[in-house]
């Protein structure tokens, strides 16, 4: 019992406990102020004082609207769209005597637009409901007034409940973690959710409380909790325990976070201290907003300019409007007798001359609106829904092991896809499997293993690149299958016949390979769990390292089956007689391991009563302690360790030390004297203490373990990279094993210089080991802060320093990565280093941030977006990237195995992280391409139409006649020119899925914007203007006056209505045809059908009778179709309306290509000559110049 | 350079067929005037308003052969026919049936006359009815204007009623234009089919009748004309065209012109293009540098 006493005692010696005690003067005492001011009574929820602190119940909403709101807020939403808005006044307007055109033409797009999105918001938001209902719904058993635990709903459990938790269940709340299944009251914690990793944490109670064990004993518990208020830091709690009359200080080592799982550990008892809303994890969550993409956002400033064109247009054509209505009647006389100037009504009369301009205005707006392309934003969302079909449908996105294709969430992206400037990466799940896999090992100066990492297949496909021009991909990906997918077993990659079945005992160094996998077996803090049906022993560990070590060590001969607080059991295969024997080590002491160790080793004695020191450390500190005698095969090993650090792989090197008893009694005494003093020091004490020991080791060699990366992520990064797509990864691990996994997947390379800031160093440890921070707590901050500073500042100088000289020297510009740890990150994202920070890390080729909470990949996130103002899209797996999901322009959620959180929270949805490239290359830059076309089209479409309309108010003296029918004009943007762009931005391609991933440079065009650049934008506008000028003009002047066909019939209203109405629909509709790059069937069929159906719709439309049909009756059949002048004119229009484009693109694609103008020009070039391996010398030039300016990009 | 081979052909086939029509235009406005009464627009709007005989007569020399039929048009100038309030003051269910004579709401203020019954037609359109007549002589023999045919079938037959006849038209204080015979249903006024066509633009040209004779060269005929219609209070033009038509129409060399131009300059364009690019072929690059995908530094 006491042995079992002080295991748990040692367990619970964790770095944060020394951190509590010394902030516990300045923090704690802050407990009642401002910001500490959470008052929970343990067991007593009822207490009238707890009651009337109100704290917010257990019930948690993430639904954007409520049954109330949704009409009121959607709809808000959705007239916050200017368009939108302001169809919905032109609707109401439409009612009364101004409007040119009814009402219901302008009412009905409106309400389809509108009902449709409105729909798509609904479906989502009861979707996040849904899940809402399952989670406020789930049980927990709660400590009731009748002395008993009963269930009850997550939602009704509320601050001061004493709940009980059993293994493998979520907490329901943040709780106090009053004690568990374990006498000494630890538990272990799966935070997944939380931060993503998969490694259990250790959670202990306060002593004073961890016997209360069973549930009669909560009978007369009262405590009372005093702490910090709901705060979004997961790392850290301050509070005071008030029980029996003392006070205890309260850490997050007491603390169980919602959404957290318990594990390995039976049931705990807690008290809840925040619920619902207020708990860590809802606080980490902000709120889902709704994105919108950068070319939806330039569309509306688009439409804010064709509003003022409108206004422009309405005014100038009001004012003229004026004019000439006063003319009518001057000194009693009236002008145009013929209408009646003197009986007129408000809206003509010349008395009043100003009012009816001032009607005349909302007539022309209404009639202009035209301009405004309304069917725009249903084409898109039909246009958008269509892609993410394709999207979803992709055979090359769907990853057949979990079954799982690629999914868009919400639409409104794609075309964003196409623009992503900084992707900002989690690393755990999402770069790696989250599994670390023992590959390598160096024993007594020899290496083992043959398996190839990740890394030497990256660098070895980048030699070969250097070769051959071509793409060796293919080749690449077949040695990767050979090399890599074939382990059975999880962690363990380890192919060398000469250790494998137990074959090392024919090693000329066995004994040194027996001691080897020994320390693997017993170093270490893991648990196995034995699998009762199979026999199978899984480990938990605390990180996935370990776990590996084990694990390789059971595959080698050395199972570890069991624990318990004093001695370790393994299965163990004897080199001597080749039999499995039972062993069992006596654990007499573990010295853990810390960052600034960098060490750990266990004292064990072992079944021949010989006193061990196991060790496994970093290279950097382990070489250090070897014995002097003892280095026989350093160099080797140092030589192996150097190697498989280049490979990207993890190295501990492993050493042992055989101990007296005498000095191991020597040095207990000392160590456990300082590990049972109060002083301040005490850790320092501690550590002095097993430094002692660890030393005079004997080397036995090194293990290089690799954390697995997911298929295709180096080659995956490399193209993205190739793309100009800067790439972050911000993870919550340590930066060692960030920085290996940065080499892994080529985003640090060996030329990269690093710069590296942290808080880590030794100056700043030292200042907190003095204790300045007791007394002086602001200065350690704003030494912190200085050192920050001092460190951004000189990073930022020591790039300059290289571009400087890299300028002289043309190529070898020197690359750069910044690395930043989570506390470094918290002082570089306050005001004052902000810009600096943000000036360091843009110049870097790549940035690592280690060690961040979600809430700082969120801010991070939205420094990257506001800062450089360009596109950022992050991915991640897990629930603590929910925060940066939501906060990038674009969320991608991998669907692993961590739970869906994130993919709930993302705007799409993949299987791997080698998906994003076909996601961006491919699908991104199609859908950016076709959106953009698409708008531009659309504005040029209602630029023509809407200025021929203004060009025949001209001639009516501005009385907001319509040149055309009205049943024409309402059709004109759903038939007769909607359904062609639409199966543009469907379908249209200006190069194939497989030339966009040959050729990533394609993507600069939508990371440049090239395709929604302003000047393009106008290009557009101004040639929609051109054409309806040449629409108008031309029409006009070759058929007014004389007769238009033999019978001597001269052109009227209605025929030159038909005639100029024809000719933008062919010209339009021609335009499309020139524009389109792709062209299937179903494109032809709707370009051309579009005309046809114009033609069709004349005759139907003429033949019904003319109370319906008006104007339009038989006026294709009888008066225009048998004149030869009106197809003649038809004729010309339409070729003199594509010219201007026209002729603009054969200038370009001849003298000033696009890249894909190249790329298409080569495809054809390769299809005539079969010589596709070759380039166009032309292309050539032109791809080197692009070479050239992606290198100026970079810093 | 496509687009210049078909272009050029019709270019020159449409301004051939321009070219072949002959067409005389005689603007009488002021002509018709008295001499004291050409001074100023006040001075104009009094006499037109004004009681008397307002004939004029005007000679016209055929410059050329002119083949039947030839067609008569009046030119009227700076006439907002498609103004919004004239296009929609009148009612298509009124001419079309004699039962909806009294559906006049779009006709204000030409909807009910003195006695407050409906007029028929109603509406400004038929209000301010064209009302100069021309009769032509050639040596001092008549020649016959024929008025038939000279609208669109469909709107006789379809638009204006074969039952419907004039009712209270134009008995209002202020008279507008031309009288109707109340006698003739509306779908043989073809003078006022034609006119309730509206026309696209302020300038424009109506069919007045067809001459179903051949006109020879130096013939010379004369016109004896009622000036009536008031233009003059808008300056506006008044103008009397006969005109022969070809394949194409009337005259107009625009079309053809047009033709030719886009044809020339696309011929042109082709060629600039052909020898800027063959003269001046743009930079061959270093093919050394085509090995883009050896460096992976995007960065």
């Amino acid at each position: 019992m006491a042995e079992r006493r002080k295991r748990g005692i040692h367990f619970s010696k964790l770095y944060s406990f020394s951190c509590i005690r010394s902030s516990f003067e300045d923090d704690h005492s802050q407990i009642g102020q401002r910001g500490y001011s959470r008052i929970a009574y343990c067991n007593d929820p009822d207490n009238p004082e707890a009651v009337q602190l109100r704290y917010r119940g257990n019930y948690v909403s993430t639904t954007k609207y409520t049954a109330v709101n949704f009409i009121p807020k959607s709809l808000f939403e959705q007239f916050r769209r200017v368009a939108n808005f302001y169809f919905l006044v032109v609707a109401c307007v439409s009612f009364s005597p101004l409007a040119p055109y009814t009402a219901v033409s302008v009412l009905a797009p409106l309400m389809v637009v509108i009902g449709a999105t409105m729909a798509k918001e609904a479906v989502e938001d009861w979707r996040r409901r849904k899940q809402d209902i399952e989670a406020n719904n789930r049980k927990v058993e709660v400590y009731g007034r009748n002395h008993t635990f009963y269930e009850t709903r997550w939602k009704n459990l509320r601050v001061g409940d004493i709940v009980k938790v059993h293994k493998d269940d979520y907490f329901p709340a943040d709780l106090l973690l009053l004690s568990s299944s374990y006498e000494d009251g630890i538990c272990y914690v799966e935070t997944m959710n939380l931060d993503g990793e998969t490694n259990l944490k250790l959670k202990h109670s306060l002593e004073v409380t961890s016997h209360l064990r069973d549930d009669k004993s909560f009978n007369d518990f009262m405590a009372v909790i005093k702490c910090e208020d709901p705060n979004e830091n997961l790392y850290s709690f301050v509070g005071t325990l008030y029980y029996d009359g003392k006070q205890y200080p309260l850490s997050i080592q007491q603390i169980l976070l919602r959404d957290s799982k318990l594990k390995n550990t039976e049931f705990i008892y807690g008290a809840v201290v925040f619920t619902g809303h207020d708990t860590k994890v809802m606080q980490n969550a902000t709120d889902p907003p709704s994105k919108r993409s950068k070319i939806e956002r330039r569309m509306d400033k688009i439409i804010y300019i064709l509003f003022s064109t409108l206004i422009l247009v309405s005014f100038i054509g009001s004012f003229f409007f004026g004019i000439e209505t006063k003319n009518d009647i001057s000194h009693g006389r009236y002008r145009r007798w013929y209408l009646r100037p003197d009986h007129a009504t408000i809206f003509y009369d010349a008395k009043k001359a100003p009012l009816a301009a001032f009607f005349h205005f909302l007539t022309a707006l209404m009639l202009y609106g035209y301009l405004i392309p309304i069917s725009l934003y249903v084409s898109i969302e039909i246009v958008k829904v269509l892609q993410s079909v394709f999207i979803n449908h992709d055979q090359d996105m769907y990853y057949e092991e979990t079954d799982r294709p690629a999914h868009a969430r919400t639409s409104n992206l794609n075309e964003e896809l196409g623009q992503v400037d900084t992707i900002l990466s989690d690393k755990t799940g999402t770069l790696t499997c989250n599994s670390m896999e023992f590959v390598k090992s160096s024993i007594a100066g020899t290496a083992y293993g043959r398996g190839v990492t990740e890394v030497e297949l990256a660098l070895a496909s980048r030699e070969r690149d250097g070769q051959t021009d071509d793409m060796p991909s293919d080749v690449l990906g077949q040695s990767r299958d050979v090399g890599g997918s074939e382990s059975s077993i999880k962690g363990f990659n380890f192919r060398d016949e000469r250790i494998e079945n137990g074959q090392w005992v024919n090693e000329p160094q066995s004994d040194i390979i027996q001691k080897f996998f020994r320390v693997l077996a017993i170093c270490h803090t893991a648990i196995p769990d034995s699998d009762k049906e199979s026999g199978e022993i899984s480990y938990e560990a605390e990180s996935p390292d370990e776990a590996a070590f084990v694990i390789a060590a059971r595959e080698l001969g050395f199972e570890f089956y069991g624990r318990t607080q004093t001695s370790i059991y393994l299965h163990e295969l004897d080199y001597k007689t080749g039999k499995k024997v039972d062993r069992v080590y006596e654990l007499l002491h573990v010295l853990e391991f810390s960052s600034s160790r960098k060490r750990m080793s266990v004292i064990v004695r072992s079944p021949e009563n010989q006193l061990l020191l196991l060790c496994k450390g970093a290279d950097s500190v382990m070489f250090e302690k070897l014995a002097k005698g003892e280095r026989m095969f350093e160099a080797q090993t140092k030589d192996h360790i150097n190697k498989y650090a280049e490979a990207g792989l993890r190295t501990l090197v492993i050493a042992y030390r055989e101990l007296s008893e005498d000095e191991y009694k020597k040095w207990e005494e000392e160590f456990l004297k300082a590990k049972t003093s109060v002083s301040i020091d005490r850790d320092a004490l501690v550590d002095a203490a097993a430094d002692k020991i660890e030393r005079d080791l004997i080397l036995l060699g090194a293990t290089a373990v690799e954390d697995k990366l997911q298929k295709g992520v180096p080659e995956c990064i490399n193209k993205l990279s190739q793309a100009g797509i800067k790439i972050w990864v911000l993870t919550g691990d340590k930066m060692e094993t960030a920085v290996n996994i940065g080499y892994a997947c080529s985003l640090l390379r060996q030329d990269m210089k690093q710069i590296i800031i942290t808080l880590d160093s030794p100056d700043i440890i030292a200042l907190e080991n003095k204790g300045i921070k007791r007394q002086f707590p602001r200065y350690n901050s704003k030494a912190s802060m200085e050192s920050i500073g001092k460190q951004l500042r000189e990073g930022i100088s020591q790039i300059h320093s290289a571009k400087e000289s890299s300028s002289s020297a043309q190529k070898c510009s020197i690359a750069f990565g910044l690395i930043i740890d989570g506390k470094s990150l918290e002082f570089s994202l306050k005001k004052t280093y902000e810009k600096t920070f943000f000036e360091l890390a843009t110049n870097c080729a790549s940035v690592i941030c280690c060690r961040s909470t979600p809430k700082q990949k969120a801010r991070v996130t939205r420094l990257v977006k506001l800062e450089t103002g360009k596109t950022t899209l992050s991915i991640g797996d897990g629930a603590n990237d929910v925060g940066m999901l939501q906060e990038a322009d674009i969320g991608v959620g991998i669907s692993g195995v961590e739970g869906m959180q994130a993919v709930m929270a993302s705007d799409f949805a993949i299987a791997q992280f080698r998906f994003l490239e076909r996601l961006l290359l491919v699908h991104g830059h199609w859908c950016y391409r076709r959106i953009s076309m698409m708008i531009c089209y659309f504005f040029y479409k209602n630029i023509t139409f809407g200025f021929t309309l203004f060009w025949y108010e001209a001639y009516t003296s501005f009385s907001g006649q319509p040149a055309y029918n009205d049943w024409y004009m309402s059709f004109y943007n759903v038939f007769f020119t909607s359904l062609p762009v639409i199966a543009l931005g469907v379908f249209d391609q200006d190069v194939s899925a497989r030339l966009c991933l040959k050729y990533p440079v394609l993507y600069l065009e939508g990371v440049d914007n090239i395709l929604f650049s302003w000047p393009r934008i106008f290009g557009w506008m101004v040639n929609g203007v051109i054409s309806s000028i040449i629409v108008f003009f031309f029409t006009t002047n070759s058929m007014i006056n004389q007769a238009f066909r033999k019978d001597g019939k001269v052109v009227d209203f209605e025929v030159l209505g038909v005639t100029m109405y024809t000719c933008v629909v062919w010209a339009v509709n021609c335009q499309m045809a020139l524009a389109i790059n792709y062209f299937t069937w179903i494109q032809h069929f709707f370009i051309w059908g579009s005309i046809a159906f114009w033609y069709i719709f004349l005759v139907i439309y003429g033949s019904i009778s003319p109370t319906v049909s008006t104007t339009a009756y038989k006026v294709l059949v009888e008066a225009c179709a048998p004149s030869v002048l009106y197809w003649l004119v038809t004729f010309l229009v339409v070729i003199c309306t594509l010219l201007p484009y026209f002729s603009y693109r054969a200038f370009q694609t001849r003298f000033h290509p696009m890249y894909h103008d190249l790329i298409q020009q080569k495809r054809l070039e390769g299809s005539h000559t079969n010589n596709s391996g070759e380039l166009p010398l032309r292309v050539r030039g032109k791809l080197r110049h692009l070479r050239e300016r992606l290198n100026n990009r970079a810093p | 350079m496509l687009v210049s081979i078909i272009f050029i052909p019709i270019g020159v086939a449409s301004l051939y067929a321009s070219r072949d029509v002959v067409e005389i235009i005689d603007r009488y406005e002021t002509d018709c005037l008295p001499e004291n009464s050409r001074s100023n627009k006040d001075q104009k709007v009094q006499y037109i308003q004004g009681p008397g005989n307002k004939t004029c007569s005007r000679t016209i020399r055929v410059p050329k052969h002119m083949k039947k039929p030839i067609y008569v048009y009046y030119q009227l100038d700076n006439f907002y026919q498609n103004h919004r309030r004239y296009v929609k003051s009148r009612s298509d269910e009124q001419l079309r049936k004699n039962s909806s004579a009294s559906d006049v709401d779009a006709c204000k203020p030409e909807d009910n006359g003195v006695n407050g019954l409906p007029i028929v037609p109603c509406g400004l359109i038929a209000w301010s009815l064209f009302n100069d007549t021309y009769t032509f002589s050639r040596n001092s023999q008549k020649l016959v204007v024929n008025k038939k045919g000279i609208s669109w079938k469909s709107d006789r037959e379809h638009k204006f009623g074969k039952d419907v006849y004039p009712k209270n038209f134009q008995n209002g204080t202020l008279r507008g234009g031309k009288l109707l015979d109340s006698s003739i249903p509306l779908s043989e006024q073809e003078d006022l089919i034609v006119w309730m066509r509206t026309a696209a633009l302020p300038t424009f040209r109506k069919l007045y009748g067809k001459i179903e004779e051949d006109l020879q060269p130096n013939d010379v005929i004369q016109v004896i004309l009622e000036n009536n219609y008031n233009t003059y209070s808008f300056s506006g033009k008044k103008k009397l065209v006969l005109s022969t038509t070809s394949w194409l129409g009337g005259k107009n060399d625009f079309l053809g012109i047009a033709y030719l131009t886009v044809g020339g300059l696309c011929f042109f364009l082709a060629v600039a293009f052909t020898v800027v690019y063959l003269v001046k072929p743009r930079q061959l690059g270093d093919p050394s540098y085509l090995s883009w995908n050896r460096n992976p530094g995007g960065h």
